[in-house]
């Protein structure tokens, strides 16, 4: 018998009994329990269901479990730390950058992958790198001054 | 009723056609109190609940004096001094969690914090029609304001009574009542103590202005805004259940296809899902998702077909199938068309199409449904939590009272929630199973499977006389549905008519309903009036304008965006347009730019102002108003679902445009707050002139008049 598959989530080991190719997605949401992960599509289309994955941001949507494995994994839950939130969650917050919120968890993870790479984007920058993202309730300009915002935070003002 | 009737497609504008449930508050007041604690317990009643929720132009054919005194709002203060409003009407990112809560806070009199909302519970919360045609605003505020009203008068007598003092004297703030003769306080909390005091209050209470407001008409952040960035909340397909399993159900190839021979023997290998055929309702539910999906793609179905139109002749058929509603006459018919036409100087008649939209809520249709000892309870993400609960109730045979329907904060609906879809298959699954189910839809089947916003086909005739004013107009609108159909501009001569045709998909609600069609159609028009007399575009829609509410939009947004501005360059244009509905007020300016290359067509600059009435929560209303915006450049742009023969040929976000980050252009909302004016909802009318603003700018680029929505899928071309 092959060895259970174990993945990293918010810096914990976690074992998986759903089949390796169960999309990652499924696996954080029913098995782990971990649903600020959200479904919106399926397809890779919408951006909803966006985490990290080795600290880059991936659709969870269209990644087998089992490619996870070996790969940090984190997830919206992650973010938080000893009750603080990250910048990028509390320049969400603070923007009131949100409606119905139900992309928003996407949003935030998507935007944390960016400022990873790109820690002062330019509008431009932030625009093309959540082009992937899907908001139905209108709130782009909001979540854009937001993303701008945290990194203002994390690296400091434009020079 | 049987299982069917409740699949029925819905009616285009279908609330407004709704049938108007009775029923009475039968919680006991015992068990009020049992549920909340002791404290005060103030209800309002209000005699025309249902004529209340009903959108304007429909509630005349309801008879006030037949509706049943009813309960329609109501509020608790317990003994620890917080407060708790309850409505019918559902959170579903419009914001009322936070702005109704204002409501109540500002009107007690006690502080934002200590005020709780509980939404969308039929076990509950009141009776509520269901939350559309931007009606949590007008009809719960007032309710909720007498209701806290009669609280805090209810308090001070309380407080009077204790100290031996006249009521007059007393003030009523910050949770206290104080009496300043002798610097005396009580605290609301302090006043709760041990009572089960519970009184209704009378429909009129005198009620706090607005321009004394000191809570509502505050930016406050959305109250469990926190929840949401760290993905706390959990929306219904995030639910969760002791031996929940997963339900799926087996679609169709087409609309209207019936099964004709059906074999699960070899569907049966797990024995752990469970398969329910009844009738052509095919569902599995099993420990996960793809185990339910395997479980389906094992069975063999045959199913029969039924030949249906494509979207290719939608406006024909419209045109040909289109018959007067026997009860719903012209709903206008003013003056002698025949001397209109005798005065013009110019005449234009034009026709205008729209095409079928989804309104794709990026949290699908979901469901988890519990039978438990002969009650059913159900989580979903409905706007009409009631109307679940009475066709669970009808479908399963359950009474009422044992059905229970709760609505999480949703991931939005925009008039596309109305139905009980989801409900109905995790509860019939959850009945073979005897283990609550969940049924999350995939984009697909939401793409699919839901409801649309119907194509429509709109034919203006019209003239104008020599002074530039309108003198005849006559608008017949073919099943886009009659929101919005009265002009709002001053016509002595004029007829508009609804011909209503059976429905070729289903379709209902959308934000805006059919207002979006009749404004796109009218503002369009009114711009090539215009055009036609060499009259600019504003100077003409003034000339023609007597509400001054509507001349203040208008004004407002033209001036902030400069009006009339010069060309820089070829390819840009300008366009306006203007639109009313359930008592707000919209005017959009759009700036655009046509590729002279490709004829692709880039929305630049947006202002729009609007009005509601007095402002409950700017913030949250800006955000509604942008939103608006934004939502509507994909129906004004792109959005067309393509259909053939009963199938959706585009049902992924893949294939299905929808607005993204690169749409969005720089936006300027104004908001005009009129105090005197009770407030209006907000969610509908932002979205309503957006549409012709960018058809008449896209004229101005080009001199292409494009009658049809969306106006450029595929670029500025006629």
């Amino acid at each position: 018998m092959s060895k259970p598959l174990e993945i990293e989530v918010n810096g914990k080991l976690r074992a998986v009994k759903y089949p390796a190719d169960t999309p990652l997605l499924y696996v954080l949401r029913d098995e782990l329990g971990f649903t600020g992960t959200k479904y919106g599509c399926g397809e890779g289309q919408c951006g909803a269901c966006t985490v990290l994955l080795g600290g880059a941001p991936r659709r969870s949507c269209q990644i087998p479990v089992s490619a996870a494995a070996g790969r940090p994994v984190t997830t919206i839950e992650g973010l938080e730390k000893n009750g603080k939130l990250h910048p990028v969650q509390q320049a969400f917050l603070d923007a009131g950058a949100f409606q119905c919120a139900y992309c928003t968890s996407g949003m935030i993870m998507s935007s944390v992958g960016l400022l990873k790479n790109n820690p002062r984007p330019t509008r431009e920058d932030i625009v093309q790198n959540l082009q992937g993202n899907i908001c139905r309730c209108g709130t782009h300009p909001r979540i854009v001054d937001a993303v701008l915002n945290a990194a203002k935070v994390i690296s400091g003002p434009r020079q | 009723m049987s299982r069917r009737a409740a699949f029925l497609p819905s009616e285009p504008d279908r609330f407004e056609f709704s049938e108007r449930p009775i029923h009475q508050f039968e919680l006991a007041r015992r068990d009020f109190f049992r549920l909340l604690g002791a404290g005060i317990a103030i209800f309002s009643v209000s005699k025309d609940i249902f004529a209340a929720q009903e959108t304007a132009p429909q509630s005349k054919s309801f008879h006030k004096e037949d509706l049943p005194e009813n309960i329609s709002a109501w509020l608790h203060i317990g003994e620890d001094g917080n407060v708790t409003g309850f409505t019918g009407k559902a959170e579903i990112g419009q914001n009322i969690r936070t702005s109704l809560a204002q409501t109540i806070a500002d009107e007690l009199r006690v502080p934002f914090e200590s005020v709780r909302m509980i939404t969308g519970d039929t076990s509950l919360t009141p009776f509520d029609a269901g939350t559309f045609g931007s009606r949590s605003t007008p009809s719960m505020t007032p309710q909720l304001r007498r209701a806290a009203c009669a609280g805090r008068q209810l308090l001070i007598t309380e407080a009077a009574r204790k100290w031996d003092v006249p009521v007059a004297g007393l003030n009523a703030a910050d949770g206290k009542i104080t009496d300043p003769a002798s610097g005396r306080s009580l605290r609301y909390s302090e006043l709760a103590q041990g009572k089960t005091l519970a009184q209704v209050m009378p429909a009129e209470d005198p009620t706090t202005p607005a321009a004394q407001w000191t809570i509502a008409g505050k930016e406050i952040p959305k109250v469990n805004a926190r929840s949401f960035v760290t993905g706390a909340h959990q929306y219904t397909p995030d639910m969760t259940l002791p031996g929940m399993l997963h339900g799926k159900v087996l679609r169709p190839p087409s609309f209207g296809a019936t099964v004709t021979s059906y074999d699960d023997s070899a569907a049966k290998s797990n024995p752990q899902a469970i398969l329910v055929r009844d009738g052509d309702f095919i569902g599995a539910a099993a420990p996960t998702v793809h185990e339910a999906a395997e479980a389906l793609s094992a069975v063999k179905v045959q199913w029969k077909e039924v030949p249906q139109i494509s979207n290719r002749e939608i406006f024909s058929y419209l045109k040909q199938n289109g018959v007067v509603v026997p009860d719903k006459p012209n709903p206008v018919k003013e003056g002698s068309l025949s001397d209109g036409y005798a005065r013009a100087k110019h005449r234009l008649d034009a026709s205008y199409t729209v095409e079928y939209i989804a309104h794709a809520p990026l949290e699908p249709r979901a469901a988890v449904a519990q039978l438990a000892d002969g009650k059913l309870t159900v989580w979903t993400g409905t706007q009409r939590p009631f109307a679940v609960r009475d066709e669970l109730a009808a479908v399963f045979h359950i009474p009422e009272s044992d059905v229970r329907v709760i609505v999480p904060d949703m991931g939005s609906a925009y008039g596309g929630k109305h139905t009980s879809d989801a409900a109905l298959e995790a509860t019939r699954l959850a009945r073979a199973a005897k283990h609550p189910v969940k049924v999350v839809w995939t984009r697909e089947e939401e793409f699919t499977w839901a409801y649309f916003r119907p194509a429509g086909l709109i034919e203006i005739k019209s003239a104008i006389d020599e002074a530039g004013k309108l003198s005849a107009w006559e608008f017949d609108n073919y099943h886009a549905g009659l929101s919005g159909i009265e002009t709002p501009y001053v016509v002595a001569n004029q007829r508009a008519a609804y011909f209503a045709v059976p429905l070729v998909l289903r379709s209902g609600s959308y934000r805006g309903l059919a207002a979006t069609a009749n404004h796109f159609a009218r503002e369009t028009h009114i711009d090539a009036l215009a055009r036609l007399a060499q009259i600019d575009p504003l100077e003409f829609r003034l000339n023609n304008l007597s509400n001054e509410r509507h001349r203040a939009v208008l004004q407002a947004a033209a001036k902030s965006f400069g009006w009339p501005v010069k060309k820089a360059r070829a390819g840009q244009g300008f366009g306006l347009a203007i639109g009313n509905e359930k008592g707000s007020y919209v005017a959009t300016c759009a700036e655009i730019f046509v590729d002279p290359g490709s004829d692709a067509v880039k929305v630049v600059r947006v202002v729009e102002a609007f009005e509601c009435g007095a402002i409950v929560n700017p913030d949250g209303l800006r955000n509604q108003v942008v939103g608006a915006i934004i939502q509507g450049l994909g129906g004004a742009l792109f959005e067309a679902i393509e259909f053939e023969n009963g199938r959706i040929g585009n049902p992924h976000f893949a294939s299905y445009r929808v607005p993204r980050f690169r749409d969005v252009p720089q936006i300027e909302a104004i908001l005009l707050d009129r105090k005197d004016i009770i407030p209006a909802g907000a969610g509908e009318t932002p979205i309503m002139a957006i549409a012709p603003a960018i058809g008449n700018a896209i004229f101005d680029a080009t001199g292409k008049r494009l009658n049809r929505l969306p106006l450029a899928p595929k670029g500025a071309k006629v």
